[in-house]
């Protein structure tokens, strides 16, 4: 894909994407006001293509914000988010800031999947038919496709039998990893994990972090993770963010920033997280 | 006693082309009454104001003005303007409007009940607008909606008995009918209680069906401990299944 934003260079990121190949996620200059809190000021980051990644820092950082204007769920007050080198939401036009039109954005969050702390399975529909609504109606699936990838992908996460329950029949932890087949049914390119393990009993928490473990392991999907997880987040990811009000603290390997924060904050936060 | 019910015998052809009429308007106008609903209401939680403010305003007037002047007006005023209808378009067509006007308001409430990470899975899965509704959110809100519904259309039932002043001969006026037939003010008065009564108890069996079936979509129902017997005692299903 050609790049639309000759010019500008891609801050801040060290990830394993080759040279010359757009970044699967760039933020530049974004800016995130809700009235007049400013959640997120003058961000720029990419994450390259494969590149798995995990924000941490206190609640009300603007970690999970990031992930809900990637997946347009949040509109951006300012600046430029760009997916694969195109904008996703707004570009440069004529030297002004344009938004695109509804259809195209949604063209291109075909590409994004995202997974919720609470699960937001359709309770209408049994599981498999969670599995098969979006790419029967929006890739243009076939019924029998569809469902020929949504039981290969119940198999993975080890749902199997559950193909024609009701969501409200199974555990957390059991709607969870539908959710995820749900996401992958999609084939996305970039998956978008907002604190998935949260609203989890204790005892569930495992078996959904290893599907993901898994899943990191098997596939290149470019992931961007908000969990406390700690483990998880050094078992899966070659990047790790540090935010703190709005801006990135620290940015680097997970084993960098664990054992050797350079901020005092950082320090501060990981040893809180770890204490619970 | 014997008499009264050859009376009401007598009077039976009367009496049932009555309650044909009422449930003609009742069921014209819950139909009617529906698909204005749907329109408004799905018009007033659009993000578009050129939609949702024409909408509010609809409703707004029809809730706030009397159903029997609506007749009225639709009957008397109408024909000046050049418009003949028949009384029973009339009378359907008021108790849409009306009905409609305040059952929108029901449809888009149960819409804005709906979880919004309902909305937001479905925008994550890049579903369009329409399609989103169409799939996720209206029957999700569908099962939430009923009960209201249900209370209006008994409402609208009992409200059917204004058309009597448009000449229509529906089930009040046949009592009144019968009553000076027989002479007997509570006689004819008691029969059209029950009659009523039953028209709406009937309807609520069918709107807790409706409703029950609703839930079950949504796996809310304990199959097993609802059936047939909840619906018919007029009660809602106490099972609730792991949530």
């Amino acid at each position: 894909m050609p790049s639309t934003d000759s010019g500008l260079t891609a801050p801040g990121s060290t990830g394993p994407g080759s040279v010359g190949s757009d970044p699967a996620i760039r933020f530049q200059d974004v800016e995130k006001r809700f009235g007049d809190n400013v959640v997120l000021k003058n961000l720029n980051f990419s994450v390259q293509p494969g590149e798995r990644v995990t924000l941490i820092g206190p609640s009300g950082s603007g970690k999970t914000t990031i992930l809900r204007l990637i997946m347009t769920l949040e509109s951006l007050t300012d600046g430029f988010i760009y997916i694969n080198g195109s904008p996703l939401t707004h570009e440069e036009r004529n030297g002004r800031r344009t938004a695109l039109p509804p259809r195209e954005v949604r063209r291109k969050t075909r590409q994004i999947g995202m997974v919720f702390q609470q699960f937001n399975l359709f309770p209408n529909m049994t599981v498999a038919e969670n599995l098969i609504e979006a790419p029967m109606h929006v890739l243009g699936m076939s019924k029998a496709d569809a469902l020929a990838k949504a039981r290969g992908l119940l198999d993975k996460v080890g749902l199997a039998d559950k193909e024609n329950e009701h969501p409200s029949r199974l555990s957390g932890g059991q709607q969870q990893r539908v959710a995820i087949a749900r996401a992958l049914a999609m084939d996305p390119e970039i998956l978008l994990l907002d604190e998935v393990t949260s609203a989890l009993d204790p005892e569930l928490v495992d078996d959904v972090l290893n599907v993901l473990r898994r899943l990191a392991g098997e596939t290149d999907i470019t992931m961007l993770i908000v969990t406390h997880e700690m483990q998880f987040a050094k078992d899966v990811s070659q990047r790790v963010m540090m935010f703190d009000n709005g801006a990135i603290l620290e940015d680097g390997p997970p084993e960098e920033i664990f054992t050797n924060p350079r901020h005092e904050r950082t320090a501060k936060f990981l040893s809180a997280v770890l204490d619970q | 006693m014997g008499e009264k019910l050859s009376a009401l015998f007598a009077f039976g052809p009367q009496l049932s082309d009555g309650i044909v009429t009422t449930v003609l308007l009742t069921l014209g106008g819950a139909a009617g009454a529906f698909v204005i609903a749907l329109v408004l209401g799905l018009a007033m939680v659009t993000p578009y104001g050129w939609l949702g403010v024409p909408a509010k305003i609809i409703v707004e007037f029809f809730r706030g003005t009397s159903l029997l002047v609506q007749l009225f007006w639709l009957f008397y005023v109408l024909p000046l303007l050049g418009v003949q209808l028949d009384p029973m378009t009339c009378g359907i067509l008021a108790l849409a409007l009306n009905y409609g006007a305040y059952s929108a308001e029901v449809v888009r409430s149960s819409i804005n009940h709906v979880d919004r990470g309902q909305w937001e899975a479905s925008r994550a899965l890049s579903l369009s607008p329409a399609h989103l509704v169409r799939r996720v959110i209206f029957p999700q809100a569908w099962a939430l909606m009923i009960p209201s519904l249900a209370t209006l259309l008994i409402q609208l039932l009992k409200g059917t008995a204004v058309v009597s002043f448009i000449t229509l001969q529906d089930l009040t006026e046949r009592i009144e009918q019968l009553r000076q037939a027989s002479g007997d003010t509570f006689f004819a008065y008691s029969v059209g209680l029950l009659i009523y009564f039953v028209l709406a108890w009937l309807l609520q069996i069918g709107m807790n069906a409706l409703e029950q079936r609703a839930r079950a979509r949504l796996g809310r129902v304990d199959r097993t401990a609802g059936g047939l017997r909840s619906i018919v005692r007029m009660q809602k299903p106490q099972a609730e299944a792991v949530s």
